[in-house]
């Protein structure tokens, strides 16, 4: 064990260093230091984001390094990734300060709780065995899990926090035994090993131990038809929270899924690469049609959000992991924009959630609704948006890769898709307003509203530094 | 029964184990079937720790003697009695939660099915990979005890998972109370400073009153 | 079957076992055979010191009974932990003592934590 094995860990070090600190100060301190402890933990999100940043600078495309006893292993992909979850997560942080406070559920654990899962996310990015693998995921899950049932006095919060435990709980019982199956046949945790095992003799077992992975890591993902949870556990979670959700965990599970699909069962891709293009299909469509009969926010946002997992998906499988990484990128940009808007809106001390409480806000807040209307537009995928040129990069890796049925699926989904999200633009700007919002006092929400707007309508000039970063990132992957 | 007996001397200790291992075996899938079958949740739970003590023997059998005995500390002394808990706690009426039984039971059989024809892809194609059996860990003494084989690389090749482990059982910590405790408001605590620096000068006051007076 | 050296030491459990299954089924399956059994009401109902029972034996459990027993698994689990790495201290791995101490002061600082929250007090 020397230093600069652990020098892989150096993140995840920094990030429970910080959560055990703040554990402590805010229980010693009381409830009245959770504003201190929240910008302390944003400051320290941003902190290691920045270092990790510095580290990926300069470094040659293939550049990894093994962490203790070989269980970790970070290259340029692993930090790259990392990266998008530390900052996600700082954003959707800030965020949530709000409406916390205005919900009297103000406290610590809450920053402390992001603090840790994040940790859990960067130890399985970082995982090079799947018994690390496996608790980085579950210290995530368990931090997701009660986050989701933050506000415990909401019988809706309580009940989507239960969902998501039960179906989490049952993914990690189909994880492990997948896991235990390609022990058995491989004889080996490790992902070089799993590799080389398979690469000789791909038995049988071990393809049936990687489905059970597979699904697992899908459900994470929210592929369907593994997405039955996220409907009810978007709806009911306190919605920061849900912002969270909606971007840094999915992430987060699909750098995951290319790791181990790239990395350990890569010798087996001709026997999975065909089931993608079948689940990205029925995940596009499935996101767009769900969504049309929903009046809730946050159940449409949730539709949305299984859709847009769909074409990032379809990425991954047109075989290409450059274009996943750009679609998640600013699949977060345009998601965190809009959770902030809809955090933004509340009349009466009540948080509005449906699209009807929508109506008239381009009267009553001109500006707020342009940028709700920018972020609706880059999600339907409209030129000259940044949305629009995500989309059209995985159909151009879809058609590239001769999958041309399912670039045609996917622009179905995007035109049926287009249909809900102007509907909102529409109900802002053609219906009339019902009765006047509050004020609105939170800076932390207006610059995240301005920013990711402006950010939609910029990232035309952002794409082509990310596409570059990321394809540097991915070189290591495939083979 | 000449050959069986010729088998006892050549192997000692063997036979009785192979029967062992079917007893165990069918008291565990017995007690399986009743927990999810029995009308009485209390009943199901109690079923449920009989398969955890089956099971700690069958780990017995595999070897894994530290396994069994967490399976008895962990499963049957703590989890079963936070089961039991849970199941008191909420007055849920389970014949309610059943009456879908009969209309779900095609689905379910379907899932059975292809779970089946899974376990009979592996039985056909039995191949491993070489040194599967064997595994790859590190290595131990092999005349180490279970458990001090288990202690042998727990906490030094194992290190992180390990450390890992100590992070999720901290973040059960703070989940548990987040979620479930509530604020002590109200509450009378001893102050034993205070308690103890009360001087009677403070707190007492002598009062001299004259009869037919009062206070 | 594999040959395991330390079955023969759980020899006298399984005598144990065998003892009590007679045993019990012979004292409960004697009761039903040799004993007249002519129930009614009042034999059946409960009996509680020959007063009529107050109210229902199923009473709902405080929440509270939860939190004690999950901060009790947690505890359990963590003193599960320490056997292997006690019987293996005399191997002279610093490594070792230095990890188990780490995931010990990550834990104790939980417990500081629920020590202050006063999850651990009752009232």
């Amino acid at each position: 064990m020397d230093l600069l094995s652990l020098s892989t860990l150096l993140p995840e070090i920094t990030l429970t260093l910080a959560a055990l600190l703040l554990l402590m100060v805010g229980v010693f301190m009381g409830d009245r230091v959770t504003n201190a402890v929240t910008q302390f933990a944003v400051l320290a999100l941003l902190l290691v984001a920045a270092a990790l940043g510095a580290t990926m600078w300069g470094v040659e495309a293939d550049f990894h390094l093994t962490g203790p006893q070989g269980f970790v292993d970070v290259s340029l992909f692993t930090s790259l990734i990392k990266l998008m979850v530390l900052i996600t997560a700082a954003g959707a942080l800030l965020l949530a300060t709000g409406y916390l406070r205005r919900e009297e559920i103000y406290k610590p654990e809450y920053a402390v709780l992001v603090l840790l899962a994040v940790t859990g996310m960067c130890l399985m990015l970082s995982a090079s065995n799947f018994l690390m693998l496996y608790m980085g995921l579950e210290m995530q899950s368990l931090c997701l899990y009660v986050l989701a049932a933050f506000r415990r006095d909401a019988t809706r919060a309580t009940e989507a926090g239960l969902k998501y435990f039960v179906l989490g709980a049952l993914a990690s019982g189909l994880l492990l035994y997948g896991i235990s199956l390609v022990y058995g046949f491989t004889g080996s945790l490790s992902f070089a090993e799993v590799a080389t095992a398979l690469s000789q003799d791909s038995s049988r077992g071990a393809l049936v131990g990687f489905g059970f992975i597979l699904v697992a890591l899908l459900f994470k993902v929210s592929v369907a038809p593994f997405h039955m949870w996220v409907p009810d556990v978007y709806e009911g979670a306190p919605t920061p929270v849900t912002a969270f959700f909606s971007v840094v965990p999915k992430i987060a599970a699909f750098g995951l899924l290319m790791k181990v699909c790239y990395g350990p069962f890569a010798p087996l891709q001709d026997k999975w690469l065909w089931l993608l293009p079948v689940l990205a299909a029925i995940t596009m469509l499935w996101g767009a049609i769900a969504a049309i009969g929903q009046t809730n926010l946050k159940r449409l946002l949730a539709y949305s959000s299984i859709g847009h997992v769909g074409f990032a998906l379809m990425g991954l499988a047109a075989n290409d992991p450059r274009s996943v990484i750009v679609y998640l990128a600013f699949y977060a940009v345009m998601s965190l924009g809009v959770f902030a808007v809809l955090l933004l809106m509340h009349r009466d001390e009540r948080m509005l959630e449906t699209i009807d409480d929508l109506a008239g806000l381009s009267r009553v807040h001109p500006g707020l609704a342009a940028a709700m209307a920018i972020l609706m537009f880059s999600m339907a995928g409209i030129p000259p948006l940044v949305g629009f040129f995500t989309k059209l990069y995985v159909f151009v890796a879809a058609v590239q890769a001769d999958l041309i049925w399912l670039a045609v699926i996917g622009a179905v989904a995007s035109v049926v898709g287009a249909y809900y999200y102007l509907n909102v633009i529409k109900v802002m700007y053609f219906d009339e307003p019902v009765a006047k919002y509050d004020r609105f006092t939170d800076g932390n929400l207006t610059g995240t509203v301005t920013a990711m707007a402006v950010l939609s309508v910029a990232g035309l000039l952002l794409i082509a530094p990310v596409v570059m970063l990321a394809q540097y990132a991915v070189h290591l992957l495939k083979p | 029964m000449e050959t069986f007996l010729a088998y006892l001397n050549e192997a000692p200790g063997t036979v009785l184990p192979g029967l062992m291992f079917y007893v165990l075996a069918i008291v565990l899938l017995y007690a399986g079937v009743m927990v999810i079958t029995a009308r009485n949740p209390v009943h199901s739970v109690l079923f449920l720790i009989l398969a955890f003590f089956n099971a700690a023997g069958l780990f017995l059998l595999l070897g894994a003697e530290f396994i069994a005995m967490l399976l008895v500390i962990v499963y049957v002394g703590a989890v079963a009695v936070l089961f039991l808990f849970v199941v008191m706690m909420l007055d849920i009426d389970f014949e309610q939660l059943r009456k879908g039984f009969v209309r779900n039971l095609p689905l379910g059989l379907l899932a059975g099915v292809v779970l089946a024809a899974q376990g009979i892809m592996f039985a056909i194609s039995w191949s491993f990979a070489e040194g599967a059996k064997e595994g790859k860990g590190p290595t131990v003494l092999s005349s180490a005890t279970n458990t001090e084989q288990i202690g042998q690389v727990l906490y030094t090749h194992y290190m992180l998972p390990f450390q890992v482990a100590g992070l999720v059982l901290l973040v059960a910590m703070i989940g548990a109370i987040v979620l479930t405790h509530r604020g002590n408001t109200g509450v009378k605590r001893q102050k034993v400073a205070a308690q103890n620096s009360r001087r009677p000068a403070d707190v007492l006051k002598l009062n001299s009153v004259n009869p037919g007076e009062g206070v | 079957m594999p040959y395991i050296p330390y079955l023969g030491e759980y020899f006298p459990v399984l005598i144990f076992l065998a003892i009590a299954v007679v045993l019990s089924s012979a004292m409960v399956g004697m009761a039903y055979l040799v004993a007249r059994q002519k129930p009614d009401k009042e034999k059946n109902s409960a009996y509680e010191c020959g007063f009529e029972a107050f109210d229902s034996a199923r009473r709902r459990f405080d929440v509270r009974y939860y939190l004690v027993a999950i901060l009790f698994i947690i505890f359990d689990l963590e003193v599960a932990f320490l056997f292997p790495w006690a019987i293996t201290l005399d191997d002279g791995s610093v490594f070792a003592f230095w990890s188990m101490m780490v995931f010990l002061g990550v834990l104790t600082i939980g417990f500081i934590y629920e020590w202050k929250k006063g999850a651990l007090e009752w009232e």
